[in-house]
């Protein structure tokens, strides 16, 4: 399925936004179509980017204060009145307190309570490795009935969260405080569970989650300038349920893999892709995210660049990856 | 539909349902005895004479709602939902059993009349506050109340009090709640494991309406509740003094019942002491 990527965005004038900007958009539309959404947030409203939705429907809004295990557990609660509960705050608290609610009250009790994790990931900056959450992909995927969303960019949040706002099960919309390039336009598909295949090639596939899909296309232009390897760039804004079927064709064709996610790799979507390829295809597998340990405090572009999340930094990864690993041939 | 039942009738239920308790966990091999035993009399008022329910119709859609937050007294609601009739009473020997739809601690997906998953404490009254919340500020049906059962352990939780902070600020007046308030916890007295008192301040403070009540007694249990219907601006809760294990003079007052069921021996004792020990069971005023 054709992607439809934005015009020259490997160029430093690349438009960015805040992911979760496109969150606060996608709730105030769902919000506008459907009465049975509601909003819940734990005093982080406007930089949950939540404030659009109360601001149009402040009837439909419920502020719980900092009691995370409370917001989604009366979130639970709305949703057994047939309500469609969202609920915001920094991912470092929900789901980072509040897993073993999610897990009784949203997941075994199949609620569909819609869980939003803002300033996800090392890129949150300054504040530090306290709310730099980098294990929520890893607990969130593996609950049952729990679906999992890292959206690439603002555009494809705003679809995710109303595509969210109808799948009718618990779900998990994991955003990121910082501006980060918009590679999607309003004509990019999102489907939950779907794949993108954003660039073609033979040598390596690069399969990325969140923002970090925009980095890879990055990384693939310098190797295919600067090392004549041609990568294939996989976009995997959904890693619950994963697209097995993409993933596997792309694998299957380049011969080896490599993931980034700006999170855990234990546990985290390079596992996703690990426990996909080792039973199914198995092949050299390069997962590049955080590796075992935390954050810390800094600008966000020099976090990026100092635990090597950056294209450069990947591609020079991904060039002794492929010299030193063998190509998979069916 | 019941609610006509007399008081006596009332007794006569809690009775029943304290047998099918005993045998249910003395046929299951594990569970709690102290909780749902000194729950029966609220509970079996609940489900004969306060909660709007319909049996045959678990999800009408004018119903009452019961959260039970302290999951793991479940056998309690169990026997009550076969004694009103929600499923027969044989398949109350089915609890905590492959299969069954009897879990160990109650699945809302599972049987239909469990409103919502429970048995991690801490989480019931949450849920209840969304419900309530829903009712009062979203669907504003003033007709429907959120009934829960919260155990006096499980207020050791964080996630309670987030809750009653909540329902405070919301003054969430369709929700009524009540506390089995038996003094005891899997490590012992509640007060040493964790000290509650002031219980009733704190929920006052909280912006609580509190009413302390005999929890085995049928018509205080009934009026508190509708006290609790009544009172307009406040959530309610009632704090209803109960003997653990009650009606087995052997379990009464002894936490090391808390969770684990009667042998068989044991069962058979406290069946033949259920039968006889009219004064503690049976209504005073009534023969």
């Amino acid at each position: 399925m054709q992607f439809y990527l934005r015009d020259n965005i490997l160029n430093d004038d690349v438009e960015k936004e805040p992911i979760r900007a496109g969150f606060g958009r996608g709730l105030k539309a769902a919000g506008d179509k459907d009465e049975n959404i509601v909003a819940l947030c734990a005093d982080l409203t406007e930089s949950t980017q939540m404030h659009l939705f109360k601001n149009a429907h402040p009837n439909r809004f419920i502020e719980t204060g900092i009691a995370e295990q409370n917001l989604v557990t009366v979130a639970a609660g709305l949703a057994r009145t047939g309500k469609i509960p969202f609920t915001s705050s920094y991912a470092a608290f929900s789901p980072g307190r509040n897993w073993e609610q999610i897990r009784t009250t949203a997941c075994l009790n199949e609620m569909p309570v819609k869980i939003i994790g803002s300033h996800a990931g090392i890129s949150v900056g300054p504040d530090g490795a306290t709310h730099q959450m980098l294990e929520d992909i890893a607990l969130m995927r593996v609950l049952p009935h729990m679906v999992v969303i890292a959206p690439g960019d603002s555009i494809e949040a705003e679809k995710a969260t109303q595509a969210i706002a109808e799948n009718n099960s618990p779900s998990y919309l994991r955003l990121a405080r910082d501006k980060t390039p918009i590679f999607s336009t309003e004509k990019s598909p999102f489907e939950i569970g779907k794949a993108y295949v954003l660039r073609k090639g033979h040598d390596v596939a690069l399969f990325g989650t969140g923002a970090m899909t925009y980095e890879l296309l990055r990384a693939a232009q310098i190797l295919a300038d600067n090392f004549a390897i041609e990568a294939e760039v996989v976009h995997v804004p959904t890693i619950k349920p994963l697209d097995t079927e993409t993933l596997l064709e792309s694998a299957r064709r380049c011969g080896r893999v490599v993931t980034a996610e700006e999170a855990q790799i234990a546990g985290g979507f390079g596992s996703a892709v690990a426990e996909l390829l080792s039973e199914q295809l198995p092949m050299p597998l390069k997962r590049l995210g955080m590796n075992d340990r935390f954050g810390e405090s800094g600008q966000p572009a020099q976090l990026m660049d100092h635990f090597g999340l950056t294209g450069e930094k990947m591609a020079k990864q991904i060039v002794q990856f492929v010299q030193n690993s063998y190509q998979y041939h069916q | 539909m019941s609610g006509q039942l007399t008081i006596p009738q009332l007794e006569k239920k809690a009775l029943a349902i304290r047998r099918d308790i005993i045998s249910m966990l003395e046929h299951a091999g594990s569970g709690h005895s102290a909780g749902p035993l000194g729950m029966a009399d609220i509970i079996t008022a609940l489900f004969f004479s306060i909660l709007k329910i319909d049996p045959q119709n678990p999800e009408w859609n004018e119903r009452d709602y019961f959260i039970l937050s302290n999951g793991h007294t479940v056998p309690v609601v169990y026997a009550a939902m076969a004694e009103r009739g929600f499923f027969d009473v044989t398949e109350l020997s089915t609890l905590r059993q492959l299969g069954s739809r009897l879990q160990g601690h109650p699945e809302r997906t599972k049987l239909p009349g469990i409103e919502t998953t429970s048995g991690p404490l801490g989480e019931g009254l949450s849920q209840a506050a969304g419900i309530a919340y829903s009712l009062q500020y979203l669907d504003k049906n003033p007709h429907r109340f959120v009934y829960t059962m919260l155990g006096d352990g499980e207020l050791n939780e964080g996630n309670i009090w987030e809750a009653a902070m909540f329902a405070g600020k919301y003054k969430l007046s369709q929700l009524v709640c009540f506390i089995d308030r038996n003094n005891i916890q899997i490590d012992g007295s509640t007060e040493d494991v964790m000290p509650l008192e002031n219980l009733r301040a704190k929920w006052e403070s909280f912006g609580w309406h509190v009413q302390e009540i005999d929890g085995h007694n049928m018509e205080s249990i009934i009026e508190s509740a509708s006290m609790g219907r009544a009172i307009s601006n406040k959530p309610s809760m009632v704090i209803a003094h109960t003997i653990p294990g009650k009606g087995v003079d052997f379990m009464e007052y002894d936490y090391k019942w808390h969770g684990v069921p009667p042998n068989k021996e044991q069962a058979k004792d406290a069946l033949k002491k259920l039968r006889t020990l009219n004064g503690k069971i049976t209504h005073e005023g009534m023969a």
